[in-house]
């Protein structure tokens, strides 16, 4: 029974989150490091470029990487401090089992008890309820070969349906929209394709605090003469000096690219030759926008009509342009329809596929896109293959050496998983590298469910809020601790590297899974000797799919510093290539397994798709009860759920705890002062957090960040809508009041990081 | 060959707050666990513009000039150092006397620390560690002919005026390319017609 350790000081004490910061041989001057690992940064889908500094088995401090193109050496402060996070104090060096007689609520055990102990529980589940009351959630962090290894253990190990994974609250709207618009998933440019655009549009973005060194692209193709436009309903640090600020108001950003079309049609700012030849669907598009005049755009939208006339001229005028958008359009339960949206003015614009003509997303987690492309999806096997397509199902069944009958069927996402813990149809959970009770929406329903299994393990490396539901904690590596490939945000698969090995009895994921496996007796498949061993299974398993990994090679990666995909093997005929890989997409007369030189998109005529954009207010709208808009996002020192940068010290000082953001206006009239408590709630929940008055917000919008816990936790707040398709929760809007309130009881009892 | 000159150049309009400078610099071989930046909102509840500041490296320091001790000494290729321990006797008067606000006094220490652009990094022909890592560009080290290639829009200088103290410093500071430099005299906007050094302030204009 998964019941949540109580939050015990001695818990506190021994598991965290505590503060750690540099001390003994890492602020040592004398001390010199052993070696300088080239690797990668642990946190966002950037992907910088890092070099760690190794002495004995510690990381004691980092590097600048200049000679790695994307990055240059530049990092954000979370980069500079990725290396805290190595030799913690609250590090997980044993396997725990729950304890409810120990105050701190675990108690150490041998490795091998609670790698049995997990595997009679999940044959004892399997056994009682069928082998699909078992499942599994995993995560993007994870190099692709354990995101790989995973989505194998589910299928061919458990035979479950049920596995998904934490990149199901980040990057599946615009995942979904580019394969309707495109037929592919990923950056459709490199980021180098910025710096040559006359117009850098970001729509729903804070790129400055979420991707920072992207900021550095945007101001340079400013320098070369770029007009920067950005639509958010914050002056984000990028919006501030931008040349065109679209203050949109949250939930309606498919409204504005409607209008944007509606305008580009009437003014006939459109590329016809490229819409004849290489889209089909405009028509029915065109049709659809012809009711989104400037008037109603702007009334829906909230921007001011001119500024909007102004924002499509310049769109509609360029020669070249980059589009990118990332959580901000995406994270709706129509994010789907907002990304087709942006997707409709590129395509309008025939401005993609060229030098200076690009889209994209802007990737959230580290292996954000990689996390996607192997099969850890519910609906996805490797090689960005679907489940549900006999022919795909058929060369991963050969590949795993099982007949594609054995492979199950598509499971749910992670959301609907704790839906079916509620039915009983999930009775026993495996997670790794996802924090669900911190980061998914109305998160009192995800603790509720926990404590509803009858068995929870959970594979982490410090005690995440949601391990201490657990009854059995697996202790796995950091990344540094490990080695693999990752995709990054610009499609680029790149190689993390090991500096140190595990503390303890600590040890690499994949060598977890495997013990599981061979602990059940179902081993055939997990025998694996190295992340190489696997990786080169990966690239046979992804062969022929859209996501071709088959002739990318940890060595090409080294020697190219990066290979983008699709890398295949062979070419057209059959023949062994040695291919280069793939920086831009649809570039004119390129060459793809789907369209076989029908065109350079992704579909078997080689077109694009126009999409109908349909406009669909929030599922929560704010009303007489509800009447503010509550938004949620990140800050630059934090990362995700927090269970890592909330246990860096300098990161946790720099901006220690949520703060609602809220206009002078909104302030005035509710008695709220900067720095002074207030009560944000919802029909699911409120917290009581400091409130922070800006001028940079919208008056109907309030702003607060996600990556904290228990009762600082927005997330409880926030509501479970879904997009019908992605199935992203919609954390961007939900309708909340707000209350002036005394200081919280927690405030003396909790440091600012728990 | 002779090597290229690299300079500083700093540039707040760049400026996203990240804060990355000042963890980097707390990171630095020579005085770990201390960063010497600087960096500031302007005025949060008005706006997200920051302001980073790292030392100026005046030709004539005037924290130096100021040191009753003698302790702030400046090499040979023009940096300004921090305060020697075995001199400092932390008064704190290049505290105070600095018009840029660069040196801390550091009570732990008694002694004044500030930035020596990374004299240890700078000085092996490595970057400074600010402005290596610095994401968005709002630090940079580099070459004179890099930044005029890269910055089509600003133009560096070195020049400030402080009431009659005019200053020449090694760092330089990125203005808009078109805009003349201005020195505001409070006088020019306290008589009809002015009788200072004519100014513009958006809040009158002064030609009617």
């Amino acid at each position: 029974m998964a019941v949540e350790a109580p939050l015990t000081t001695e818990l506190l004490a021994r598991f965290g989150p505590l503060k750690a910061y540099p001390t003994g041989q890492r602020i040592d001057s004398s001390v010199d490091p052993d070696r300088l690992v080239k690797t990668h940064c642990c946190f966002c889908g950037q992907q910088c470029g890092i070099q760690l500094k190794v002495l004995g088995n510690e990381v004691i401090g980092f590097e600048p990487w200049e000679d790695f193109p994307f990055n240059r050496g530049m990092l954000c402060p979370k980069g500079v401090r990725r290396y805290l996070q190595g030799s913690h104090h609250d590090r997980l060096t044993n396997a725990y089992m729950r304890d409810p007689a120990r105050p701190e609520g675990f108690r150490a055990v041998p490795y091998d008890e609670a790698i049995r102990k997990t595997a009679d529980e999940i044959q004892r589940i399997q056994k009682e309820h069928g082998s699909s009351a078992f499942a599994e959630l995993t995560g993007a962090s994870l190099v692709s070969e354990k995101t790989y290894l995973m989505g194998k253990f589910a299928r061919v190990c458990l035979q479950t349906p049920y596995i998904d994974y934490n990149g199901r609250l980040c990057m599946v709207s615009a995942a979904a929209a580019n394969k309707k618009a495109f037929g592919i998933d990923r950056a459709a440019n490199p980021w180098t394709d910025i710096l040559e655009s006359e117009i850098v549009w970001i729509s729903g973005a804070n790129v400055a605090e979420c991707a920072p060194i992207t900021a550095n692209y945007v101001w340079q193709a400013r320098e070369n003469g770029a007009r920067i436009i950005v639509v958010d309903p914050r002056i984000t640090p990028l919006a501030r000096t931008c040349d065109l600020f679209l203050p949109i108001k949250p939930g309606r950003d498919v409204a504005l690219f409607n209008g944007i079309l509606h305008l580009m049609i009437e003014h006939d700012w459109l590329d016809h030759d490229f819409l004849r030849d290489h889209t089909t669907g405009f028509e029915t598009v065109a049709e659809h926008v012809r009711e989104w005049t400037p008037k109603k755009t702007a009334e829906v939208t909230g921007i001011a009509e001119r500024a909007i006339r102004q924002a499509a001229e310049w769109w509609g005028q360029a020669k070249t342009s980059f589009l990118m958008h990332a959580r901000g359009i995406e994270h709706h339960s129509h994010g789907v329809q907002n990304v087709l949206g942006s997707i409709n003015i590129v395509l309008a614009s025939g401005r993609i596929g060229r030098l200076g003509c690009g889209y994209a997303t802007i990737t959230g987690q580290g292996n954000g896109q990689g996390g996607r492309e192997h099969g850890q999806k519910c609906d996805q096997l490797p090689g960005a293959r679907d489940i549900g397509n006999p022919e795909h199902r058929r060369h991963v069944a050969q590949v795993w050496g099982i007949r594609p009958e054995e492979l199950p069927q598509a499971g749910v996402d992670c959301y609907e998983m704790f839906r079916k813990v509620e039915t009983g149809e999930i009775r026993g959970l495996l997670s790794i590298s996802f924090n669900p009770v911190v980061s998914l929406p109305d998160s009192n329903f995800v603790k509720r469910m926990l404590e509803k299994l009858e068995f929870y393990a959970n594979i982490d490396f410090f005690l995440s809020e949601t391990a201490r539901h657990a009854d059995v904690v697996l202790p796995g590596s950091q990344q540094e601790e490990d080695e693999g490939v990752v995709c990054s945000t610009e499609g680029r698969v790149i190689k993390i590297n090991k500096a140190v090995e595990p503390p303890g009895d600590a040890r690499q994921d994949w060598k977890i899974l495997q013990d599981i496996a061979k602990a059940l007796g179902r081993e055939r498949g997990f025998t694996f000797q190295s992340p190489r061993e696997i990786f080169e299974e990966l690239r046979k398993a992804s062969e022929g799919g859209i996501a071709d990994y088959s002739g990318v090679t940890w060595e090409k990666i080294e020697r190219q510093q990066g290979v983008f995909w699709p890398c295949p093997a062979t070419g057209p005929g059959g023949q062994p290539i040695d291919h280069p890989g793939t920086p831009r997409l649809f570039e004119p007369g390129s060459w793809n397994p789907i369209a076989r030189g029908a065109g350079p998109f992704y579909f078997p005529d080689g077109k694009a798709r126009f999409n109908v954009a349909e406009y669909t207010p929030p599922a929560e709208e704010v009303d007489a009860e509800y009447p503010i808009i509550l938004t949620t996002g990140r800050v630059v020192n934090m990362f995700l759920s927090g269970c890592q940068t909330r246990r860096i010290g300098p990161l946790v000082d720099q901006y220690a705890e949520p703060l609602l953001e809220i206009h002078p206006q909104l302030a005035e009239q509710l008695g709220i002062t900067n720095g002074g408590w207030v009560t944000v709630e919802s029909r699911r929940a409120g917290i009581t957090i400091r409130a922070q008055v800006v001028a940079t917000i919208r008056p109907d919008t309030v702003f607060v960040p996600y990556h904290w816990a228990g009762v600082k936790s927005i997330n409880q707040v926030t509501i479970a809508a879904q997009d019908p398709v992605s199935h992203i929760p919609e954390y961007k809007v939900c309708a909340v009041r707000l209350r002036k309130a005394a200081e919280p009881e927690y405030a003396h009892r909790l440091e600012p990081q728990q | 060959m002779q090597p290229v000159e690299m300079e500083f150049f700093m540039d707040p309009s760049r400026c996203i707050g990240c804060q990355s400078c000042v963890h980097a610099c707390s990171e630095c071989e020579t005085h770990k666990g201390h960063s010497m930046i600087h960096l500031e909102y302007v005025d949060r509840q008005a706006s997200t513009q920051t302001a980073p500041v790292v030392c100026m490296h005046c030709d004539s320091p005037t924290c130096a000039d100021v040191c009753p001790a003698d302790a702030i000494k400046r090499s040979g290729d023009g940096r300004v150092m921090t305060a020697r321990k075995p001199r400092c006797i932390a008064c704190s008067n290049c505290v105070l006397a600095c018009p840029f606000g660069v040196p801390k006094m550091m009570t732990e220490f008694d002694l004044m620390m500030k930035c020596d652009m990374c004299y240890d990094r700078t000085s092996t022909g490595r970057k400074p560690m600010c402005a290596t890592v610095c994401p968005s560009g709002a630090l940079f080290y580099g070459s004179r002919e890099e930044i005029e290639r890269l910055r089509q829009r600003s133009r560096p200088i070195n020049q400030f005026q402080f009431g009659q103290q005019r200053i020449t410093t090694k760092v330089n500071m990125m203005v808009p390319r078109q805009s003349p430099v201005e020195h505001v005299d409070v006088t020019a906007v306290m008589h009809e017609p002015p009788v200072g050094t004519p100014i513009s302030l958006n809040l009158f204009d002064l030609k009617g």
